[in-house]
């Protein structure tokens, strides 16, 4: 049997990248490098207030201190920063007063990725905000938010138009000096989506942004702002696609969540960004950002993400739970095939008594994929009666992948309940062969069986993207998942 | 249907299985009975084609097929059902999606379309009937905290599910209580047709009390010592194995 | 230098200043190594908590610290060490003392014990046994991150050897007994060589005391090789006092077949770290880790584990507790690492602590780094409290709340005590426990010197 699977995996393992297309749009870009004179020209475009651009400009300055960290665990080639473009934008005309003025290749594109910018056409209950390389083209469903005082817009719109709730919470969760991709991305990030749900208001729809990136040479940084005011409710998930192409493409984000009291935020990630070649050429590298702060009591922030794509991940989606019985939670089902590396975890801080974090991490090595979790449980002196509960499984595909795994717990308060579990294996062969007697074939046995072991994390996400991520494992795996 | 012939087995290099010869025809019900560890598990392994065993010599015929040649899973389209001993846990899997896919699996192997969602909702829900088997059972991932007797009921379930023309049981009744034994019983019974055939491999004689076998084997250190009627299985019960085991050491001295 | 460089400069110096003298009282082989050693040691110098591997410790405490170095054994010393005995009621072992970190005795500084089993001082046994040395003597102690590795192959030059020639099984354990002694604050270092032939058993007991109430630094490395097919045991007890820091690395490589434990026992000391290396270097070797850890006042007790599975089929087990009291510390690194053709690998680790008070602190860090794929590894890791059901059910058949949470402590100790294969050690360890558990003094009870 060893052998039919070790065929089976490699048949899996050499699925094809699905949204591998690149369209042919007319796009604005500037001169490739990064300098001061850039990140100027960046706020210059986009029309920014005084105090923008020289919130760039400390973060740049910062950012030339600092150095590429040496991330364990994780291979990253050089990256010439004078060698990517930082701004793109398809050519579009200014302001757009109906769809129609869309460039329909635009529209096409989206169509194809099977994200319609027209609202009758969407799946219901669902509004999008679609950003092409650096800029966003199209939020759905804007005006029929705003009638229930939810603000769902590009971010370039949420500076000229709100600028009040920008400057009161951008940076406060992830400063401008964080980390290198983070005062990176603080320099130069374009665009990306802002969301404001008032106090008391449920957000009745899912709110959405879909990334793409298109044009060659270019990174993408964006940025997501995500506000819930005190007893609100809003669940947000982030999607993303690439084209293949032979270079490696940087996308560095920061996303930021404020949950005040008694409110909650569900992010959902569905990461699928171009993995790169069978043979480990191309891929995006996507460093990433994401953290969220309960600020308030009985706040709730839950990430949830299913990451199948980019070359090299690395990202944490973090939660600070300073608010007294505020609530953290992390369901990640990372998959790494061919020579993809993911390091992946989360960080939960426990800063206010009774709070509460769980962490479910699920990753699937197969091919030559490195696949690690990390992962950071502090219990702060004051967080009375704090609990956490982690469990990080790794399964296994092939004898040629790497399953690592790296908590770091740090308890510092009596009354405080930390729990880590972990586990690696292979694949069950006896789980194969039961199925095999049942007469499913290994490969759908195979399916199966990571289905399963991915369900409880699957299970997180809003029904019409599960069954989007459970197809989307089964294609990651394909050709190299046992 | 299933002829085996002077089948001889290995596992890790230790003989297990010394020439068995079997021979069962379309609607016989066979029991095969024997002290422990004499092969009867291994047996069955080998006939649905679990790979740590190794045939070292002998053939398997079923319905005309050379079967040790047959995928495991091209097999059990081809109507073998083994009842494990111990059933797994696959956790995350659930027992809907898991027989669906088994289900149609097997429907296309007969160029059958596949079960529209409701057909095969109803299908299990007259299955489970048959059985007797907790609803919510079937709601769970496979076998998943399911009790020893559970694991067992749900091996019979999957049996009604797949219809097969060869189910061989190992031990289906060990972990059973005495309702159970009698609902997994008649659930073979109901399940039992003119052209299809049982391979009961049991420690009991209070399984055979329903469902009444044509012949009783006893496996016996890697070897079919005796082949009888079912009064053979009452027999083994009363007197247990010695007197069997001595037969063969006698035999072997004359 | 990726350590602390101010603090690494004093150590520089030291080696700088007396190489001459520690050169001229060591075997030549011993010496071949210490300039590579040291080049190694000024690329690493004194870890600091930037390192990854000393995140939770920070060393300085102890090391930028002035200390008169115990680089030539001084005879009147001797004298005491001689007399100290630490009782384990009924142990029946050869025993061996080291006083700060050298064999103090001058006539008989090799023993053979019953079926050639040697044991003795290093230096020695660098001069009578050659061959011996030179097959084993720096082979297994290495490190690309811990610069304390090389500070101690730059500098000590004495320590404990022991021989168990191939075949042999001995059943009396042999104790060494660390002391320290001295009138200043003192820096020592010793190097100990233990060679466990093919199918040969053996059984060794650490113990580490103070005999003075000053300021201590150890920097101790024991090379142990275990043959093919043959069992070693390792129990280690840390019974110092406050002042006292101790920075132990132990690095065991085994053979095919082989069989090994190492369990720490820290029931006191002022900042204690110890790194055991497990290196599985052929098929179907099993190591079990073990560690127990109590501790108090401003203690620091971390552990750091590594085991490295390079071959298929090997076993490793990592059990480390610790109940923490007062405002003490404590830290866990446990590594797992399962080569690419280390196949049907089992590894195991489990951390648990309990922590007594609002001012203790924990931090674990258990890694499992796995680059095979048929294998079964898992971790798991807890800080909390006694369980409250457990409490409750004692209490509930008339046990008062403070015996019941020493019968819980005590049950949460004993299950790392009971891998002590040695009865009355075993026993003596139970009690110790118990005292120490209770509050009360848990040095050996007959212990010469009052010390601490
Ligand atoms: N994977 C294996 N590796 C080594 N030996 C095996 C293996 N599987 C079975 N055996 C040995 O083969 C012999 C037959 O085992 P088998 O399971 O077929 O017995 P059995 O007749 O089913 O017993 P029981 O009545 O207890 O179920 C036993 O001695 C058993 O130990
Ligand atoms: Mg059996």
């Amino acid at each position: 049997m060893d052998k039919d699977q070790d065929k089976i995996l490699d048949e899996v393992t050499t699925g094809e990248y699905k949204y591998g297309f690149h369209s042919d749009i007319e796009s604005e870009q500037i001169q490739k490098g990064l300098s001061e004179d850039v990140v100027r020209i960046i706020s210059a475009k986009k029309n920014e207030p005084d105090w923008l651009l020289e919130f760039r400009l400390k973060a740049y300055r910062h950012w030339l201190t600092m150095k590429m960290p040496a991330w364990p665990n994780l291979k990253i080639p050089v990256i010439n920063y004078q060698d990517i473009i930082f701004y793109s934008a398809p050519k579009q005309k200014p302001k757009l007063n109906s769809l129609d003025e869309i460039d329909p290749e635009l529209k096409r594109t989206f169509d194809k990725l099977g994200i319609p910018l027209e609202e009758q056409k969407h799946l219901a209950g669902v509004a999008v905000d679609a950003v092409m390389d650096s800029v966003s083209v199209k939020t759905t469903f804007r005006e029929a938010l705003a009638e229930m005082g939810i603000i769902f817009c590009s971010f370039s719109d949420a500076v000229h138009e709100y600028p009040d709730l920008v400057k009161r919470y951008m940076g406060t969760v992830v400063p401008y000096t964080d980390n290198f991709f983070a005062s990176l991305n603080s320099a130069v990030f374009s665009d990306g989506s802002f969301c404001y749900i008032p106090k008391g208001v449920r957000c009745p729809m899912e709110l959405s942004t879909y990334f793409r990136i298109n044009a060659a040479n270019t990174g993408q940084f964006e940025r997501t702002l995500l506000v819930a005011d005190e007893e609100s409710y809003v669940s947000y998930l982030e999607g993303c696609t690439a084209p293949s192409r032979d270079e490696n493409q940087l996308h560095a984000a920061i996303v930021e969540i404020i949950a005040e009291k008694n409110s909650e935020v569900k992010y959902s990630t569905v990461q699928n960004w171009y993995p790169g070649d069978k043979d480990g050429k191309g891929g995006i590298f996507n460093f990433v950002t994401k953290r969220g702060m309960c600020r308030g009591e009985n706040s709730k922030i839950s990430w949830t993400q299913i990451e199948t794509g980019s070359a090299i991940t690395w990202k944490y989606p973090s939660c600070i739970l300073r608010g007294d019985n505020s609530t953290g939670e992390f369901y990640s089902v990372a998959v790494t095939n061919n020579h993809q590396q993911a390091d992946t975890g989360t960080k939960m801080i426990h800063i206010g008594k009774n709070t509460k974090s769980t962490i479910v991490s699920k990753g699937i090595s197969a091919g030559k994929g490195q696949n690690s979790y990390r992962g950071l449980v502090k219990i702060l002196k004051n967080a009375s009666n704090a609990r956490n509960f982690s469990q990080c499984d790794s399964l296994l595909l092939g004898d040629k992948c790497g399953a690592h795994t790296f908590p770091y717990l740090e308890v510092d308060n009596q009354t405080a309940i930390v729990e880590h579990e972990a586990t690696t294996s292979k694949i069950g062969e006896d789980q194969i062969f039961y199925c095999n007697q049942r007469g499913i074939s290994t490969e759908d046995a195979i399916g199966m069986i990571v289905n399963g072991y991915a369900r409880e994390v699957i299970n997180k996400l809003p029904m019409e993207f599960a069954v989007e991520a459970q197809k989307l494992l089964q294609i990651s795996l394909e050709g190299s998942v046992g | 249907m299933l002829d085996i012939n002077n089948l001889k087995v290995s596992i890790a290099g230790k003989s297990i299985l010394k020439g068995v010869s079997l021979h069962v025809k379309p609607g016989e019900i066979h029991a095969i009975m024997g002290p422990n560890g004499s092969g009867k598990s291994t047996l069955a392994s080998v006939l649905t084609g679990r790979e740590f065993a190794e045939v070292t010599e002998g053939t398997v015929t079923y319905m005309g097929n050379n079967l040790l040649e047959m995928s495991p899973e091209d097999r059990a389209k081809e109507g073998i059902f083994l009842g494990f001993q111990y059933p797994i846990e696959i956790p995350g899997v659930s027992m809907v999606n898991f027989m669906k896919t088994a289900v149609n699996e097997k429907r296309k192997h007969h160029g059958l379309d596949p079960l529209s969602a409701s057909d095969f909702l109803k299908m299990m829900r007259e299955k489970k009937e048959l059985v007797e088997i907790d609803s919510k059972l079937a709601n769970r991932s496979v076998n998943e905290g399911f009790s020893g007797g559970e694991k067992k009921k749900n091996e019979i379930f999957q049996m009604a599910m797949l219809e097969p023309k060869l189910a061989i049981l190992d031990e289906t009744d060990s972990g059973l209580d005495i309702d159970a034994l009698r609902i997994v019983a008649n659930g073979v019974n109901k399940l039992k047709k003119a052209d299809n055939s049982f391979i009961v491999i049991t420690h009991y004689q209070r399984l055979l009390d329903h469902i009444i076998p044509d012949v009783v084997h006893v496996l016996y250190d890697g070897r079919i010592v005796k082949t009888a009627g079912k009064e053979l299985a009452l027999e083994l019960e009363a007197k247990g194995y010695d007197w069997i085991k001595k037969e063969v050491e006698n035999n072997v001295i004359a | 230098m990726s350590g602390n460089s101010e603090v690494s400069e004093k150590y520089l110096n030291l080696y700088r200043e007396n190489i001459d003298k520690i050169s001229s009282i060591s075997a030549p082989y011993i010496n071949s190594f210490r300039s590579s050693a040291f080049e190694r040691f000024s690329k690493l110098g004194i870890p600091s908590k930037k390192d990854e591997a000393y995140k939770y410790t920070n060393l300085n405490i102890f090391f930028d610290h002035d200390y008169r170095s115990y680089f030539l054994p001084v005879a009147s010393d001797f004298i005491k060490a001689e007399e100290f005995r630490c009782d384990v009621a009924d142990l029946d072992a050869h025993g061996i003392v080291l006083l700060n970190g050298f064999y103090p005795t001058i006539n008989d500084k090799l023993r053979q014990l019953p079926s050639g089993v040697w044991i003795g001082s290093i230096n020695e046994a660098a001069l009578r046994f050659p061959d011996l040395i030179e097959k084993h003597y720096g082979k297994y102690a290495d490190s690309d991150t811990d610069g304390l590795v090389h500070l101690n192959t730059a500098m000590a030059s004495d320590g404990v050897f022991v021989y168990v020639p191939k075949g042999v099984r001995f059943n009396k354990p042999v104790q060494i007994v660390n002391l320290v002694q001295s009138e200043e604050d003192m820096f020592n270092q010793h190097r100990n060589l233990i060679i466990v032939e093919k199918d040969a058993e053996f059984s060794i007991i650490i113990c580490d005391h103070a005999l003075s109430p000053k300021k201590f630094l150890t920097n101790a490395v024991t090379e142990v090789y275990v043959g093919e097919s043959a069992h070693f045991d390792l129990v280690r007890v840390q019974n110092e006092h406050n002042a006292a820091c101790k920075v132990t690395h132990t690095f065991i490589h085994q053979e095919k077949n082989s069989i090994t434990s190492s369990i720490n026992m820290t029931l006191h000391g002022g900042l204690i770290r110890n790194s055991t290396y497990h290196f599985l270097g052929g098929e179907n070797a099993e190591t079990n880790s073990c560690g127990l850890y109590l501790t108090d006042k401003w203690q620091h007790v971390d552990n750091f584990v590594n085991v490295d599975h390079a071959f298929p089929n090997c076993t490793s087990n990592q059990l480390f507790k610790g109940v923490l009291d007062d405002m003490s510390t404590g830290a866990f690194n446990g590594r797992i690492l399962v080569r690419p053709d280390a196949q049907k690998t089992l590894a195991y680790q489990k951390n648990n602590n309990i922590l007594l008070t609002d001012d203790a602190k924990m931090d674990t860090k258990p890694q499992l780094e796995i680059h095979a794929d048929d294998v079964k590894c898992s971790h798991g890791a807890t800080v909390g409290q006694l369980d409250g059901d457990a409490l409750f059910y004692l209490q509930s058949r008339g046990i008062d709340k403070h015996e019941a949470k020493l019968m819980l402590m005590f049950g949460f100790a004993h299950e790392v005590i009971q891998n002590i294969k040695v009865e009355p050690l075993r026993e003596r360890m139970d009690n110790l426990v118990m005292q120490r558990l209770r509050g009360e003094l848990s040095r050996c009870a007959s212990c010469v010197v009052k010390c601490g």
